[in-house]
């Protein structure tokens, strides 16, 4: 994808909607709200990037994965176990039998860190782990499922179990994982607190930042002869098939795509909220992600985003005013959504709001138009 | 006033980021100067750190999870706060003041609890939180009450290996409830051999852990320690294993549903608690969670706790009347529910002590708060933040009730980090 | 790890445990009958499959405190209406559920998986609001929780013997509705070429929803039963759905016989392993078998040969 065809992939409408988000984003919501609720909508925003995948998986490549939740928790393990590592030297947990060690593994009677933490002292391993190890997983996943055909409900099954297995295991190993409390109690990145509100406002943006570097790669994804591919294989696999493509390479693709959109999403979740817990790996998650991704439209990459930040939104609003009733608001939006908008906030966009903005927008040229040619009669 | 101003400052020391939030800041801090001047002199003395405090009121908050896995054990806990706060306002309030709370869910999810506990500090400025039950909900609220400065009134009894200004412990650390039922049993029954069993998480683990310790040191043996998932239902198989091994004493630490799943197994399996072949002991089960077993089932099983809703004082026949007139005849009262019902009243005495909501002046009262009027009996907060208690050993009934069968002389001494149990 | 054990023992051993396995074969499939109903033979994947299930129980909940203040004659047989009326209840209840939503989606089973999630969390709430949010305790009558003692060591709960042999009895009546009866045979003639079906004169709109019905209520029986060994509270359902799909999709989704299959060699090795290693780890593997299993062999242990 080279510069040469970039006014092919982004097209007037696309440069607005980005200017719009990114307008949104990083000025009209930190002018807006404080500091606590700006944290908050960060947090939201991460959830984003999952959708963001789940629009390429499911949207365009037609796989639905409810193991999402796994790709984020192995991105946002990688950052907490070098967090981790940072906030438990010597100095800081001398009052423990071993101190060098994160408090955890004293707790369970390990007196030496373990070898598969080591590597995480450095930064950029950390950072290359974050991408590559959930990648890694995902291609994996990807290969033994996609070439042999697995598709559909028995990929979403399959997934879910994965999710299953990876919650018990990290639970059941807590002397290596934190166990069900997780990694707590994160505090310094290189020395730089992340708890201050300055830090706060520097991660939100990063976080902004990095979502729209992951919605441009979405959008050349789509835009690409891939997208177009993923499509046609999505409405009728056997067609690609027969003219020649091997399918399974692709579906690899995008779902290893998901993978690291979600796995850079918990990188910055626990650097937002300062920890990491097996009940972001779970089932619950996962699927609540598939739906943040449905309600916003599962065929749109701004939809994506939108439709997070607008059911999180209302689940705290709900879970502040009404604690006893979000379980019902949620439940029926999962259900109204599904049932009568399956294109989700983008579909109501672009089948009631996109035409009434044409319209005005042809009116108002037409005025224009009469406007000059009466002037131009005149004279 | 102070805070304000040392926000401005970092936020101008922090570089561009945060240009436009400075307006509103310097707005905000305007308008509470004018808020501070105007309110009473009074007010000034008794809160100076900006908390939710007016001549007429107080505001404190309530977190815990009335949705999702555990609403199931924190509903007690929530019924137990909002009473002792009702109590506390018909006596006159804290320092003339009567508290309002505001009541957050946790949704039995960490990153809420957390969320939460954020809003209940910065935006609403509570005085104190009552609330979190399990070890991951407090971990996970741990840094933001540090990095705010709250203070947490925790009301469940857990594994220690924790001691934070933040918080005060109402409930019992691992070492309170474990080592004299272990002693009690090794004592009264003549128990050598002893089979662990628990949930697979932190708490199970840990006072497993010590339990297995404090067991060797008695020069008895474990013949067995076993962990299941959270949740699960069946153990068929654990039963088996205990069958075979033959211990005196099953030492059960299950949580939540899986308590209903084991010990129905158990007693269809042939053992019958009540035949004391094993005896069972476990910390892990409370007139709550006897409600879901069903009292038929586990008749004749021990608990150590420090409370049961049956025992015989003054003080706790007030508080089981006061409660079931304010929840409903046919409600229960277990362990965590009465700390729980702690954490207001010595928030309340050590306010008082200080004579001052500060935060700062609350914790350094904190040390040595006395409370004679517990249903528990008398307890007192020990400087490092926990309570000391009597530890009591309880004998499961068939209509859901624990009878008293032991409790310590002696107040327990709470120890966090006990030495050679590590 | 057999050395510590005489061979008295042994025998004992692997007595109790093949046991153990046959209770823990004859719950899942009774979890999973009525899944393997929807899911296999409707495509419809039930997330709120467990909540019908905790239905059934809130049901058996019910009667059993209507019948120990009432009728306390009758207590030690109510577990037998409770478990006709949970039937009744459920499949009513997914007759509605399917007339209001499922059957708008036949054509997206993907969507029926997050429309009826929503529905699961509906229920959940609507539980904790009828019920509370704490678990209830159902009470037994006192023949159910007894046991036969055989050996010093070998004992036969009435509890798990009743559950299988419920097990048997609905597997048997599943078997002769969809084999050998007529209403069988559209079900399976609707499953296999829907619109030949249709232009045969079956009437594909009831059999659908009598079918969803049908799958709902053993949802509910198998609901009722678990209350003799498991937890009765808004969420239990949750903790079934992951295995309870595992098993249908690796008996092979259309088939009912794979179901039973896929059952019974879950569940004996996941009683097996539980006993050498502990309780998580052997969860642990016994998914990741499954999902091994399942990656070389995606169509499940039985798979039915159509044409789609």
């Amino acid at each position: 994808m080279s510069f040469v065809s970039f006014r092919a992939t982004f097209s007037r409408h696309d440069l607005v909607y980005i200017g719009i988000l990114a307008a949104l984003l990083f000025a009209i919501l930190p002018l807006f709200l404080d500091i606590f609720r700006l944290n908050l909508v960060g947090k939201y925003l991460t959830y984003a990037f999952v959708a963001l995948g789940l629009v390429l998986c499911w949207g365009y490549g037609g796989i639905l994965s409810l193991g999402q939740g796994v790709f984020f928790g192995l991105g946002g393990y990688a950052m907490a176990m070098f967090l981790k590592l940072e906030a438990s030297d010597p100095e800081s947990t001398k009052i423990q039998s071993t101190p060098g060690i994160p408090d955890f593994m004293d707790w369970n009677q390990i007196t030496e860190l373990p070898w598969f933490w080591e590597p995480f002292y450095s930064l950029p391993f950390a950072l290359l782990a974050i991408i590559i190890v959930p990648t890694l997983f995902a291609y994996i996943i990807g290969v033994a499922m996609f070439k042999r055909r697995v598709g559909g409900v028995y990929f979403a099954i399959i997934t879910q179990a994965i999710a299953s297995i990876l919650t018990i295991l990290i639970i059941g190993q807590q002397g290596y994982t934190g166990g069900v409390n997780g990694i707590t109690d994160l505090r310094t990145l290189l020395g730089w607190d992340i708890r201050t509100d300055s830090a706060k406002y520097i991660l939100y943006y990063l976080c902004c930042f990095l979502l729209l570097v992951c919605l441009v790669l979405a959008k050349l994804i789509t835009k690409s002869k891939l997208g177009r591919l993923l499509v046609a294989m999505r409405d009728s696999e056997d067609r690609v098939r027969f003219s020649g493509y091997d399918v399974a390479n692709f579906k690899i693709f995008v779902f290893c795509v998901g993978a690291a959109f979600a796995a850079i999403g918990g990188a910055m979740f626990t650097l937002q909220v300062g920890f990491m817990s097996p009940s972001f790996v779970g089932i619950v998650p996962s699927i609540e992600m598939v739906i943040f991704c449905a309600v916003g439209g599962r065929f749109s990459i701004y939809g994506a985003i939108y439709g997070t930040l607008v059911v999180n939104w209302a689940k705290t609003t709900f879970s502040e005013s009404f604690p006893e009733l979000w379980l019902f608001a949620m439940g029926a939006l999962f259900i109204g959504v599904t049932m009568s908008f399956p294109r989700g906030l983008a579909g109501l966009y672009s089948s009631y709001v996109e035409p009434f903005i044409l319209n005005r927008w042809k009116q108002l040229k037409s005025k224009q138009n009469l406007k000059v040619s009466a002037e131009q009669a005149r004279v | 006033m102070s805070i304000n101003l040392k926000r401005i400052l970092s936020l101008f020391t922090a570089g561009a980021s945060c240009d436009q939030s400075d307006r509103r800041l310097i707005l905000s801090f305007y308008l509470s100067l004018w808020f501070l001047l105007s309110a009473a002199m009074v007010n000034a003395s008794v809160n100076t750190t900006g908390l939710a405090v007016t001549d007429k009121e107080v505001t404190v908050g309530i977190l815990h999870s009335v949705t999702g896995t555990m609403a199931i054990s924190e509903t007690g806990s929530v019924q137990a706060e909002k009473l002792a706060i009702k109590q506390i306002n018909d006596m006159g309030g804290v320092l003339g003041r009567k508290i309002k709370y505001i009541q957050e869910d946790g949704a039995s999810d960490w990153p809420t609890f957390a969320e939460k506990s954020k809003k209940l500090l910065v935006n609403d400025k509570v005085a104190a939180v009552f609330g979190c039950w399990t070890s991951a909900s407090r971990k996970a609220v741990l840094p933001v009450f540090e990095q705010y400065n709250g203070m947490l009134y925790y009301p469940t009894f857990y594994e220690g290996l924790e001691q934070s200004p933040n918080v005060i412990y109402t409930g019992q650390e691992a070492t309170q409830q474990i080592l004299a039922g272990i002693d009690w049993v090794v004592k009264e029954k003549g128990a050598k051999k002893f089979y662990l069993l628990g949930s697979d998480y932190i708490w199970p683990r840990t006072s497993n852990k010590i339990a297995r310790k404090h067991i060797e040191k008695l020069g008895l043996k474990v013949v067995g320690e076993e962990y299941y998932p959270l949740g699960h239902t069946q153990f068929n198989s654990v039963i088996n294993k205990i069958k075979l091994r033959r211990p005196d004493v099953i030492y059960a630490i299950v949580v939540g549903g899986s308590n209903v799943a084991f010990y129905k197994q158990l007693k269809a399996a042939g053992i019958d608690p009540r035949k004391e072949k094993p005896l069972i002991l476990t910390i892990s089960v409370t007139e709550d969670e006897i409600l879901g077993i069903g009292g038929e089932n586990i008749e004749g099983a021990y608990a150590a706790m420090k409370y049961f809703q049956s025992l015989p004082n003054e003080n706790n026949k007030r508080f089981v009347k006061a409660f079931k007139e304010m929840w409903g005849d046919d409600i229960v009262i277990g362990d965590v529910t009465q700390a729980a019902y702690l954490g207001p009243w010595l928030w309340k005495a050590a306010v008082e002590k200080a004579g001052s909501f500060d935060i700062d002046k609350v914790r350094a009262a904190s040390p040595g708060i006395e409370l004679h009027t517990a249903p528990e009996g008398y307890v007192k907060i020990h400087p490092n933040h926990h309570l000391w208690s009597k530890t009591r050993i309880g004998r499961a009934l068939r209509n859901g009730q624990y009878e008293l069968v032991y409790e310590t002389k002696e107040l327990m001494e709470p120890d966090p980090f006990p030495k050679g149990y590590q | 790890m057999f050395s510590d054990y005489t061979s008295a023992e042994l025998v004992s051993i692997f007595a109790m445990q093949g046991f153990a396995g046959l209770i823990l074969f004859s719950v899942f499939v009774l979890m999973a009958l009525g899944l393997a109903i929807i899911f296999g033979q409707m495509g419809v994947i039930n997330m709120a499959h467990g909540e019908f299930m905790i239905l059934g129980a809130y049901i058996t909940y019910l009667l059993s405190s209507f019948f120990e203040n009432n009728l306390p004659s009758l207590f030690s047989i109510y577990f037998f209406l409770a478990m006709i009326l949970a039937f009744i209840v459920t499949a009513a209840l997914g007759a509605l559920v399917e007339w209001g939503m499922v059957r708008h989606l036949y054509r997206r089973p993907l969507d029926t998986l997050l429309a009826t999630w929503g529905l699961s969390l509906i229920l959940q709430q609507v539980y904790r609001s009828v019920f509370g949010a704490r678990e209830v305790g159902v009470t037994l009558p006192d023949w159910m929780m007894g046991s036969i003692p055989l050996t010093d060591l070998v004992e036969i709960p009435f509890n798990g013997v009743f559950v299988m042999i419920l097990t048997f009895v609905i597997a048997v009546s599943v078997y002769f509705l969809m084999f050998k009866s007529r209403f069988g045979g559209q079900v399976r003639a609707v499953v296999q070429n829907r619109p030949m079906a249709g232009a045969v004169g079956i009437n594909t709109q009831k059999v659908d929803r009598i079918t969803f019905a049908i799958g709902c209520g053993i949802a509910g029986i198998a609901g009722s039963a678990f209350t003799m060994i498991g937890s009765t509270g808004p969420t239990s359902g949750q903790l079934y759905i992951v295995d309870t799909f595992l098993v249908v999709v690796f008996g092979g989704a259309a088939s009912l016989l794979g179901t039973i299959a896929s059952a019974f060699t879950i569940s004996q090795a996941q009683s097996t392993m539980e006993f050498f290693l502990s309780g998580s780890m052997a969860k642990v593997l016994t998914l990741l078998v499954v999902v091994g299993i399942l990656m070389i062999r995606p169509q499940g242990l039985f798979a039915l040969k159509i044409r789609r």
